[in-house]
């Protein structure tokens, strides 16, 4: 009795294997619906191929095609127009969130920044630096830069000013302030950042990669498209999803590896 | 008999915030003995927070000054240390290293020798010793109550050696049993370390218990209302007993009574009176 009313109860508890179970049991539902309505013949394999179907996709295109370059391609424009972001963002974060005159000059800058459209730069991304690799990495630039320096300034921003001023009474200087509490204070917050902004470069990858590529997950994606393999599509969009969640798990697994402060009670 | 020299000197201090008519405080003028134990005490928005953070050069003056042994405060120093009533202490390092924090900065290690540095080793055993936290010097912050991540403060304050402790409502947020203790520990401290003291509390029966002399803030605008210079045994020698002794009582009373005087208490305390009577009238029984 009293374990269903903490089950029920708002923001209650649930254990760690409850969770886990329930975890599976969701991805087992969806699973099921989907081959249950693949496989009733109610929708053309055309457009629904069945779970096992996609399966065998996957284990061809790995054993036939070029799963594993198109992967590896994928994953480093990722990395790569992802890194080159959070190093130019971070530490133009940490001065906009500490100093009000950098504030001043670049947040309203980056606020208009932020709406334009990444998408709808891709002609002028491919009339700059042409459709190689720059391309999709300025694109994933693009599409992630200006929220990760704006939402790094907000994690700069939420370190307590007492922290700050203990450091000063104590004899901290400008520098050692930013070095010792300011970021120190902020890093978990601006990980967290990193971890969401990450799930943004995927998107902008594939963009860049449905638009003008000749390799890498998205590329297949629209090839699939015209030969109408869509067990193949669906398979790209998984693996996308499943990449994504490999690389948030292991920026999770860093938060906790790295702040243990945070997880300890 | 000459009075000692003066280690903090306020004169003519005056700060309003901009866009505030009122200056939030007014023409202070106050010295603190070298080796002092002061508490400043008054109604709220009698400015006793700010006049610390004056003190401590958190925030600038609009007018007069402040002197620590005759230069003037310019900005935070770490000869003026302040303990906050939110214990602002650094979450991501452990009790020890928070209370070592102050040896990463180059204003305490520029030109240290080796000795020096062992010595500072060594105070930071023994102030972790004196506070009661030798047990958790590897714990975080966050895994301690409120009273501990208070001694976790002081310890880091009194680590960079302060001229001058600036202690901000620092029991406000402990519950009244923790308060107790930390009243001996901090008296007990004071002993030791010889330092001077600023101390802002609300709480009159603290300021009166902790201090040697009281001063009494009188708000709108922030001014020195009286300075009580207690008669009682200097702080290094006080006991929990005298917290009931009629001559405390005694000077809580004198200083309860300047702060009724100086803020709105005493009016809302007749216009209570007065509903009282009314509803008296109103229901003859």
């Amino acid at each position: 009795m009293t374990g269903v009313a903490s089950f029920w109860s708002i923001r209650g508890h649930l254990g760690n294997s409850a969770y886990l179970a329930l975890a599976a049991a969701g991805f087992t539902t969806f699973l099921a619906a989907w081959w249950m309505l693949a496989a009733s013949g109610l929708v053309d394999p055309v457009f629904l191929p069945t779970p096992d179907g996609v399966v065998r996709r996957l284990a061809m295109w790995a054993r036939e095609g070029d799963l594993l370059t198109d992967l590896k391609v994928s994953i480093g424009r990722v990395l790569g127009g992802f890194t080159l972001a959070a190093v130019m963002a971070v530490p133009l974060g940490i001065y906009i969130g500490s100093f009000r005159p950098v504030q001043a000059f670049f947040e309203p800058l980056m606020e208009f920044a932020r709406y334009l459209p990444a998408v709808a730069f891709v002609p002028l991304v491919m009339l700059w630096v042409g459709i190689g690799e720059s391309a999709k990495i300025a694109l994933i630039w693009i599409g992630t830069y200006f929220q990760m320096v704006l939402m790094v300034s907000d994690n700069v921003r939420q370190v307590p000013m007492t922290q700050i001023e203990a450091a000063q009474t104590l004899g901290a200087s400008r520098g050692e302030i930013l070095s010792l509490v300011v970021f120190k204070s902020a890093l978990p917050g601006i990980v967290d950042t990193l971890r969401i902004t990450l799930g943004w470069a995927w998107t902008y990858l594939v963009v860049a990669e449905l638009v003008a590529a000749n390799s890498g997950l998205g590329y297949a994606i629209l090839r699939a498209q015209r030969f109408l393999q869509t067990d193949k599509i669906f398979v790209g969009i998984l693996l996308i999803g499943l990449l994504g969640l490999v690389m948030d798990q292991g920026l999770r697994l860093l938060h906790r590896r790295a702040f243990p402060w945070l997880h300890t009670r | 008999m000459t009075a000692p020299a003066p280690c903090i000197r306020i004169a003519g201090l005056g700060k309003t915030y901009p866009g505030q008519s009122l200056p939030a405080l007014q023409a202070i003028d106050l010295d603190v003995a070298q080796g002092e134990f002061l508490a400043l005490v008054g109604a709220s928005g009698c400015g006793k927070s700010t006049l610390l953070r004056l003190i401590a050069g958190l925030e600038a003056p609009t007018s007069g000054g402040i002197w620590l042994d005759d230069a003037p405060v310019t900005g935070p120093g770490p000869e003026r240390a302040v303990v906050f009533q939110d214990y602002s202490l650094y979450p991501w390092l452990t009790v020890l290293e928070n209370v070592r924090f102050c040896r990463s900065l180059r204003v305490h290690t520029g030109n240290a020798s080796d000795s020096q540095a062992a010595s500072a080793v060594e105070r930071s055993y023994a102030l972790l010793d004196v506070m009661g936290l030798d047990a958790v010097r590897d714990h975080y912050p966050n895994q301690l109550s409120g009273g501990m991540r208070q001694r976790v403060a002081i310890a880091r304050a009194l680590m960079a050696q302060p001229r001058v402790l600036l202690m901000d409502e620092p029991f406000g947020a402990l519950d009244a049993q923790t308060r107790e203790v930390m009243h001996e520990l901090i008296l007990r401290l004071f002993e030791i370390e010889r330092s001077t003291i600023v101390f802002v509390t609300h709480d009159v029966e603290e300021a009166v218990y902790l201090a040697s002399r009281v001063v009494v803030l009188a708000p709108h605008p922030g001014r020195v209302d009286g300075v009580h210079t207690l008669s009682l045994p200097p702080p290094g020698e006080r006991h929990p007993d005298l917290k009931l002794a009629p001559e405390l009582l005694q000077w809580k009373k004198t200083v309860l009574e300047r702060i009724r005087a100086t803020s709105g208490v005493q009016h809302d305390l007749d216009k209570l009176n007065r509903l009282a009577e009314l509803s008296r009238r109103r229901t003859p029984t």
